[in-house]
């Protein structure tokens, strides 16, 4: 079986000229160009490069949003198995491209497959999204990259897509975790684990132990009379009936909601959507999770100077902490652009 | 303690007109158990019996529990002991018969966002080792004078008590393999491979709280200091699952019953190591629970002159950090550990997978990605009910297709990221 492949490339690769043609905006093309040839005569017949993408790196680079947009409606035109990208080699504004593209394809649920030196920033913005070849740093070592991309690409289409480790296809780390069944259950690997540790042979560990940031503590709020303060919780407050199908467990999202003129929340008016703790307490009463009524009483106090009139929730349970970090910039984006002084963050 | 495991091997499970075990085969009086399982609580509105097989095109949702036929055929005590008045007597000891193959599983209205899906056929059977047993299913609802504690309670003892009831059957067959287990007295077990390093297990079990609790010896083990036990007091209900945790990761009884990490050390007991018992602790919510719990942990493994340990988690989150703590705590004390837990690594697998770390923990098994997200075709019968998909953790808005398809994550499978090791899914670097 042949795989259908289109191409991504740049304008010094797509044969349209230097730096001056950088501003070249998307062209496509049939059939392979440039590095494409060698690549398709490499594959030998596993795969054919039905479309050449060609588009120059700064207008890719300064127009990202349209050229993605040209691209996204290209691939799911023409539907290709697999989308090549590169090699980029140690080119900064073509790794970003062709990572980029990388996104877009995997967007459509297309696999991307590219090339480029590990130290261009393409890799490290973009490797999530494609399986990226190791290559030099220049151009000068094409002919070393073609051959392993076409090797990749092979092995891709023979094990129609589900490829193994970085280690014995040859790609870069994609920084992902993939599920698969092992010949033996964990209980027996973690007893031979056990019996290399103790005799202190090698063993691998299976996960390597995460290194988490370490957030500085800002500096005090010196007269909280004057300040005012949100209410943001992982506890899964949200208004009666869960408006925006907040996920019990793996959040999708946050939600934003006004607690403007409210005294107290009750179980009428909120509940929790967290399916990671008991939510009894917290829908009998769901000051409980989210305080509203002691901040209220606080504000009547002059002990602060104003509770925030939105609050913001979310269900941290099983929600992965890349998604836990894109909420929590956002709120402290919202927070900060409403003048709010100081937040308070409750969680379960 | 030494006991002896017969094992009965059930090749069918089949309604008729009495309950009996025969040539492999067991039958059972569907009416009789009805009257049974409605006389354990006077709060039971509904119960219906279900026969799943492996292979069927059969879909039970939202499951429970999962509890494997067992009686003692000799020794003091009675299967799952503590529950009730009398039944106080110490487990582990003599001789106990299994209806292998079989299972009793428990389905309803759910109790808490944390039941699980089993699928006896098709891409979602992969995940779950509950598709490879015949299983009695009871679909039992309560009536609404029942809170949650109510109803996790009830179902709980209809599931413990039918399968004690089915376990009868196997007390007077013959055995079709046997396998004796034995873990003697701490100074006996010490001298008899005094050349072998010490090995113990640290089971963590979820505590939680409130539709998040384990009860050993009947007694919830929030309020229990972590303790010691022979491993062989496991394999007859001395510790079972009263907790709703998401469905990929809770230990449902079955598997403390047939406990993966007590059998595999057993396999190279006196050979590469002394296997000299179990730390059963806890993973209570508070900080000082956590810390007294784990301090505990250290001590006992140092006072039992251990040198390395296993230690398994239950559930995610929260108890990442008793895992931890626990790890960090017996590594200080010079004990070697290793670690078994899963991850939660964002439906892409993208992100770091666990809630807390430590550089002391270089020795982790895996249990795969929870987030990962599967499409579960349709099935010809349901047995309880699938609107639950929609809820459930690993479920979202719109996992329950029109069609009786179900997208979700396989955080809603029953047993698919076991920290136990009882299945075989892992995750790699990719």
């Amino acid at each position: 079986m042949t795989i259908k492949i289109v191409h991504y490339i740049n304008q010094f690769f797509g044969q349209k000229g230097g730096e001056e043609a950088a501003n070249l905006p998307i062209e496509l093309v049939n059939g392979p160009v440039g590095p494409g040839a060698a690549l398709q005569a490499a594959l030998a017949g596993k795969g054919e490069i039905v479309k050449t993408i060609i588009c120059g790196d700064s207008y890719f680079n300064e127009n990202e949003g349209v050229a993605c947009m040209g691209i996204r409606e290209i691939l799911a035109d023409i539907k290709p198995d697999l989308l090549v990208a590169g090699p980029a080699f140690n080119a900064g504004r073509y790794g970003m491209a062709c990572g980029k593209v990388g996104e877009v394809a995997h967007g459509l649920g297309i696999a991307t497959i590219s090339g480029m030196y590990n130290e261009n920033p393409g890799y490290e913005l973009y490797k999530n999204y494609s399986y990226m070849v190791p290559t030099s740093n220049s151009a000068a070592g094409m002919r070393q990259a073609l051959p392993a991309m076409a090797k990749l690409i092979t092995a891709w289409a023979e094990k129609e897509g589900k490829l193994g480790t970085p280690e014995e296809e040859g790609y870069m780390p994609r920084g992902l975790r993939v599920n698969v069944f092992s010949e033996e259950r964990g209980a027996k690997r973690a007893v031979n684990m056990l019996i290399s540790k103790l005799a202190g042979e090698s063993f691998k560990t299976e996960y390597e132990m995460p290194v988490f940031d370490r957030v500085e503590p800002q500096p005090p709020v010196i007269d909280l009379s004057k300040a005012t303060i949100a209410l943001v919780t992982s506890g899964g407050v949200v208004p009666k009936g869960n408006p925006d199908r907040i996920e019990s467990s793996s959040a999708s999202k946050f939600g934003e909601y006004s607690i403007a003129g409210l005294q107290t929340l009750t179980c009428e008016s909120h509940e929790t959507a967290h399916g990671g703790y008991d939510p009894v307490a917290c829908n009998q009463d769901p000051n409980r999770v989210l305080p509203v009524d002691v901040l209220r009483d606080m504000e009547r106090e002059g002990k602060i100077g104003k509770l925030h009139d939105l609050y913001y929730s979310t269900v941290g349970n099983g929600t992965s902490v890349a998604n836990a970090k894109a909420y929590g910039h956002a709120i402290a984006m919202h927070l900060l652009n409403a003048g709010v002084s100081a937040a308070i963050l409750t969680s379960t | 303690m030494k006991l002896e495991i017969g094992n009965i091997h059930v090749k069918a499970l089949e309604f008729g007109q009495n309950t009996a075990l025969s040539a492999g085969t067991v039958q059972i009086d569907q009416q009789e158990l009805v009257g049974f399982i409605r006389e354990l609580d006077h709060r039971i509105a509904s119960v219906a019996l279900d026969i799943a097989r492996p292979g069927d095109k059969t879909r039970i949702m939202p499951v429970k529990d999962v509890i494997e036929p067992r009686c003692k055929v000799e020794g003091q005590g009675c299967m799952f002991p503590g529950r009730n008045p009398g039944d106080e007597a110490m487990v582990g000891e003599g001789r106990t018969h299994v209806l292998k193959g079989m299972a009793v599983v428990t389905t309803g209205k759910v109790v808490g966002f944390q039941e699980g899906i089993i699928d006896m056929s098709g891409p979602g059977a992969e995940y779950t080792p509950f598709s490879q047993t015949l299983n009695l299913v009871i679909t039992c609802e309560v009536d609404d004078t029942c809170n949650q504690y109510d109803h996790e309670a009830i179902l709980r003892k209809v599931g413990i008590e039918t399968a004690n009831l089915i376990g009868q059957l196997a007390k007077t067959a013959t055995a079709d393999d046997s396998r004796t287990y034995e873990t003697k007295p701490l100074l006996e077990q010490a001298a008899q491979y005094p050349n072998l390093p010490k090995v113990g297990y640290v089971y963590m079990l979820q505590s939680q709280g409130l539709l998040h609790d384990t009860y050993l010896y009947g007694v919830d083990v929030k309020t229990i200091l972590p303790t010691l036990l022979y491993p062989t007091e496991v394999m007859d209900g001395a510790i079972m699952s009263g907790n709703c945790v998401s469905a990929c990761d809770k230990n449902p009884s079955i598997v403390h019953q047939n406990s993966p990490v007590i059998h595999e050390l057993y396999e190279h007991h006196g050979t590469k190591y002394n296997f000299m018992g179990v730390i059963v602790t806890n993973e209570n919510v508070t900080l000082a629970d956590k810390e007294r719990s784990s301090n505990y942990v250290a001590k006992l493994a140092v006072q039992m002159g251990l040198d390395a340990v296993i230690i398994s988690e239950e559930g995610f989150g929260n108890p990442d950090a008793d895992l931890v703590m626990n790890c960090r705590k017996l590594e200080d004390a010079g004990i070697k550990t290793v670690l078994l837990t899963d991850e939660y690594a964002g439906q892409n697998g993208e992100s770091q997978s666990l809630a807390d770390s430590t550089p002391k923990g270089d020795a982790v098994v895996t249990n795969g990605n929870a987030n990962q997200v599967v499409h579960l075709p349709a099935m010809d019968k349901v047995i309880g009910h699938d609107t639950y998909a929609n809820v459930i953790a690993g479920g979202w808005d719109g996992s329950l297709h029109a069609d009786g398809s179900i997208t979700a994550e396989i955080q809603v499978i029953t047993g698919s990221t076991n920290e136990l090791g009882y299945h075989n899914l892992t995750s790699i670097a990719g």
